[in-house]
């Protein structure tokens, strides 16, 4: 494979394309809306009235809008079909050619979709992820081109720092930093790993990712891999993604077949294999050393660290470990250049981030908004704030490593710092929407849970400190508990922060910690007698 | 062998680079409270009691895994560790079903001892009182789950001292127990080569001789300690 | 949580792989995944996945062939295999309910939904009826969060389910 035949598939499929295409929403969401019967009765109606010559239609990864799926569009016209049911195809067929449809046609004009910067997700739903050659027309691995033969590993480490691209799993790690540290560490074998086991509740934006452009990943890493030095790379996808697997596996075996993957990829002396590595369902997996521990076959229990994985990590070798959305950004740095990259976003927070919309939200789905974006717009702009009137009570980002931020918060704009500095974190991009009838107690109590369930069990804090914290929750919304009971909370949740071992135990009496800081009346409202303003100095309410 | 100088609690200190800041207080003298960390097996940080303050961090450090550095500057003892040491145990003995006054280990007991000198003299927490079977179909050895701190020195003394891997943990969270072999009765594990190791290395009365009662079971650390020199530095005279 | 997994890589055929005294064809497929790794002891988790695809769940016995296969001490299969969420050492229903308890779907009501199946069931969360018929399990996020609340029958992702709706469906399958 050289750059000339790279073109040439690029040419075909283009040329191949017919006038009028029906793009068909085929990801996970959409599916389990009778997407795919959708798609089989466009397909029977195009072959019903001949149109097969003009009219082609493609399923394609996630359109955004889970909410009013299953979607199709509509090119070039660009209209746009929601709820689409199977009967309603005919009907979308014979109005290709103008008049209107029996099916609900969607604004895209809305805020949902004009708001919107797609990087990451420049592909989804465009082209079709089973389809190697549907990525090289939209440019697909002309990057890892240009990167294995104009530029050296340096050159690559280089660029990535100017782009001040930062990790997109949850702590805003610089990501060309990373890239540098396991670029310079000398050894014979080093590997790169994704990092696709997106455990918090609540995100979807990874798998969405590798459901509708798949190959954007192996690109991404194919890139890292030359740069740092490694040339056997593995992808650590959750269990519970069987399509995303699926899709994976048909992208990596298309790109061996093709020579982009394998020995000596596009002609050059780089030779990189990906392999797959399946979760078997357990969040702590997330976690860098548990995750290096998972694909070695073992439990999966993190390790304190230094050594960071950079340094030793798979099999003892210098591992560079990315999330999936950090590599998903990595071929369009190096075709649009990371200054184009570094102007969009905020001083230290730039490009884009994907979000999953969900909850107590009119418009559930996915969307990518560049980073500084507030919350206020992607909430009650974009998302169409809560269903039915009702008001946002919280907004909860980053699971449950994350916190709660309260309706008066919403004028933050999503950076890394803002976030941290309201008592959240960016996290991996989940944002659920809470409105009044939702109790933070409850909502606190139910992180707990997940924490407490998904502790690997190695340190004590986490395993017996998630344990007692869910009991005294259990108390305070049972309204068993005292004034004492609450202090004791605050104690254990910020003994637990400090001094369990690895980020699942640091992290996970934040919900506590920031619902006790924003949502104190939910607290003392189950709280027998009120004797004594709260820590926070808040006060007390009276009967 | 290039050395290192820091302070402890103020005292100068010089230590080897590869030392940790756990043995090199222990050369200076000074005791920081450990429980996971057995001598000659490896360290794996999950107890927490070991940890320290480092001038310059924000991150507690856990001694047992932190290398030395030059000028570093490492508190073991303030009120704010204090009080997490203590809620530790606290943790620990509402856990589990700690009960000194019937356990073989009584007045041999590690966990009791740090309870005694790190002040915890009640427990802020609700017990769990959880349902643990005691095992007793080894002919010399028992082991009581209601007593185990989940440490793992059992399963890290049978892989890398004896190197039988009988113990390994089973489960995950609260619901961990030790287990040997398929989780068969320790009687029937057919690795196990009843070497007795685990039972030097148990912190607790979880592992205990068969045939001890209340408050008889001690133990003799050095033996372990015997067996790491014999086989690393083929040294037979400690 | 096995039975959302429906699109993983079939093993390949055993050309050559020895056979089990059982005559169980099944354990020549084990032994084809296994031989595809090498017999290297990192595989035990894919090696696990498999035998659970091709056996429904991991009996002690099979547990035991894996370890003898892959070298690994036995506590330390055992250790894997009761760590994960997905493996399951005891026989599951005929049937399987798996409700997503993921935070979308918390918030969209889907506690109700699993107690609107164990009250018509009679079955609690994590366990299977007693005729074998039903296995009711969660899962803590399927990234289905647009759809909330999702539930899993069979296998098949389904949105926007109420107790009602489930309770419908799964009605059928207690008959």
């Amino acid at each position: 494979m050289e750059l000339s035949d790279l073109q040439d598939i690029a040419r075909k499929e283009r040329e191949s394309q017919k006038p009028i295409r029906v793009r068909c929403c085929t990801a996970a969401g959409c599916l389990s809306s009778q997407g795919q019967a959708v798609k089989s009765a466009l397909d029977e109606a195009v072959a019903a009235n001949g149109l097969e010559d003009r009219v082609q239609v493609i399923g394609v990864g996630c359109m955004g809008l889970c909410s009013e799926g299953p979607l199709v569009q509509v090119d070039p016209a660009g209209t746009l079909y929601e709820r689409v049911e199977p009967r309603q195809c005919a009907s979308i067929v014979a109005a290709l050619d103008g008049g209107d449809a029996d099916a609900n046609v969607g604004d895209t004009t809305r805020p949902f979709f004009t708001r919107q910067v797609a990087v990451v997700l420049e592909n989804s739903g465009r082209i079709d992820p089973e389809r190697i050659e549907s990525y090289i027309a939209a440019d697909g691995y002309h990057a890892l081109h240009t990167v294995l033969h104009d530029m050296t590993p340096a050159q690559v480490v280089e660029t990535i720092i100017a782009a001040g691209l930062r990790g997109r799993g949850g702590a805003g790690y610089p990501t060309g930093l990373k890239w540098a540290t396991v670029a310079k560490t000398e050894a014979d074998r080093k590997f790169v790993v994704v990092n696709a086991d997106e455990g918090d509740p609540g995100a979807f934006m990874d798998r969405s990712v590798l459901e509708s452009d798949p190959h954007r990943i192996l690109e991404g890493m194919a890139i890292a891999a030359y740069a740092v030095g490694a040339s056997q790379g593995y992808v650590y996808v959750r269990g519970e993604y069987p399509l995303a697997i699926s899709r994976l596996q048909t992208a990596i075996r298309q790109a061996r077949r093709m020579g982009l993957l394998g020995t000596q990829v596009f002609e050059s002396p780089f030779n990189f294999r990906v392999d797959i590595r399946i979760g078997a369902g357990a969040f702590v997996c997330g976690e860098e050393t548990a995750l290096i521990r998972s694909i070695e076959g073992h439990r999966g229990v993190p390790r304190p660290r230094p050594p960071y994985p950079a340094a030793s990590g798979l099999f003892g070798c210098p591992t560079l470990i990315n999330n999936v959305e950090t590599y998903a950004n990595i071929a369009p740095i190096l075709r649009k250049g990371a200054e184009w990259f570094a102007s969009i976003g905020t001083e230290k927070s730039k490009g884009t981030k994907v979000f999953a919309l969900a909850g107590k939200i009119t418009n559930t789905g996915l969307i990518e908004v560049p980073m500084g974006t507030p919350l206020r717009t992607i909430v009650e702009e974009m998302g169409g704030g809560v269903p039915d009137g009702g008001t946002v009570k919280a907004v909860q980002t980053g699971g449950p490593s994350g916190g709660c931020i309260p309706q008066s918060a919403l004028d933050t704009p999503v950076d890394y710092e803002s976030l941290a500095q309201v008592g959240s974190i960016m996290g991996s991009g989940g944002m659920i929407v809470m409105d009044e009838q939702d109790n933070m107690v409850e909502v606190a109590r139910f992180f707990m849970e997940f924490c407490m369930d998904e502790s690997c069990g190695k340190c004590v804090p986490c395993r017996a400190g998630t344990v007692q914290i869910h009991r005294l929750l259990t108390k305070i919304r049972d309204r068993r508990a005292t004034d004492e009971d609450l202090a004791t909370l605050r104690t254990l949740c910020e003994m637990v922060k400090q001094t369990s071992l690895c980020g699942l135990g640091q992290s996970a009496p934040n919900p506590v910690l920031s619902t006790l800081r924003y949502f104190p009346e939910d607290y003392r409202a189950l709280i027998g007698a009120p004797s004594e303003p709260s820590a926070n100095g808040a006060a007390p309410r009276t009967a | 062998m290039a050395v290192r100088t820091l302070t402890i609690d103020g005292k100068p200190v010089s230590a080897l680079e590869e030392q940790t800041v756990l043995d090199a207080a222990r050369d200076a003298g000074i005791e920081i409270p450990t429980l996971c960390h057995l001598d000659g097996a490896t360290d794996v940080g999950a107890c927490r009691l070991c940890l320290v303050e480092v001038v310059g961090t924000n991150r507690l450090l856990p001694a047992c895994v932190t290398r030395v550095a030059e000028g570093m500057q490492v508190v073991t003892t303030s009120e704010r560790l204090r009080e997490y040491r203590r809620m530790i145990l606290e943790l620990l003995f509402a856990e589990r079903n700690h009960v000194c006054s019937v356990c073989v280990a009584n007045g041999h007991c590690e966990l009791q001892d740090l309870a005694i000198a790190q002040g915890m003299d009640h427990v802020r927490f609700d017990y769990l009182f959880p349902k643990h079977l005691v095992d007793v179909s080894h002919p010399r050895f028992g082991v009581d789950h209601n007593r185990c701190v989940l440490c793992t020195r059992c399963v890290r003394v049978c892989d890398e001292i004896e190197g039988a891997h009988t113990w390994d943990v089973a489960g995950r969270g609260s619901r961990a127990t030790v287990i040997t072999d398929m989780n068969v009765p320790w009687g029937s594990a057919t690795s196990c080569t009843s070497c007795g190791k685990c039972v030097q290395a148990c912190p607790t009365g979880a592992i205990f001789r068969r045939g001890s009662t209340v408050a008889e079971m001690d133990r003799d650390r050095t033996r372990l300690d015997f067996i790491v020199t014999a086989r690393e530095k083929k040294q037979w005279i400690g | 949580m096995e039975s959302t997994v429906v699109a993983r890589e079939k093993p390949r055929a055993a050309g050559g792989a020895k056979q089990h005294p059982s005559g169980d064809n099944r354990f020549k497929m084990l032994e084809a995944t296994m031989k595809r790794h090498q017999y290297q002891a990192d595989a035990l988790i894919e090696v696990l996945h498999t035998a659970q695809e091709l056996f429904g769940y991991l009996e002690e016995d099979l547990l035991i062939y894996v370890a003898h296969s892959l070298k690994v001490p036995p506590s330390r299969v055992f250790g894997v295999a009761t760590f994960y969420h997905f493996f399951s050492l005891k026989p599951k229903g005929l049937h399987t309910c798996v409700v997503c308890m993921g935070t979308a779907c918390y918030v969209k009501g889907a506690a109700n939904v699993v107690t609107a199946i164990e009250t018509m069931a009679g079955v609690r969360s994590g366990e299977t009826t007693g005729d074998g018929k039903l296995s009711l399990l969660t899962a803590r996020c399927l990234g289905a969060c647009g759809i909330a609340p999702a539930v899993v029958l069979d296998g098949a992702v389904t949105g926007r389910q109420t107790p009602d709706t489930v309770t419908q469906l799964v009605k059928g399958w207690l008959e």
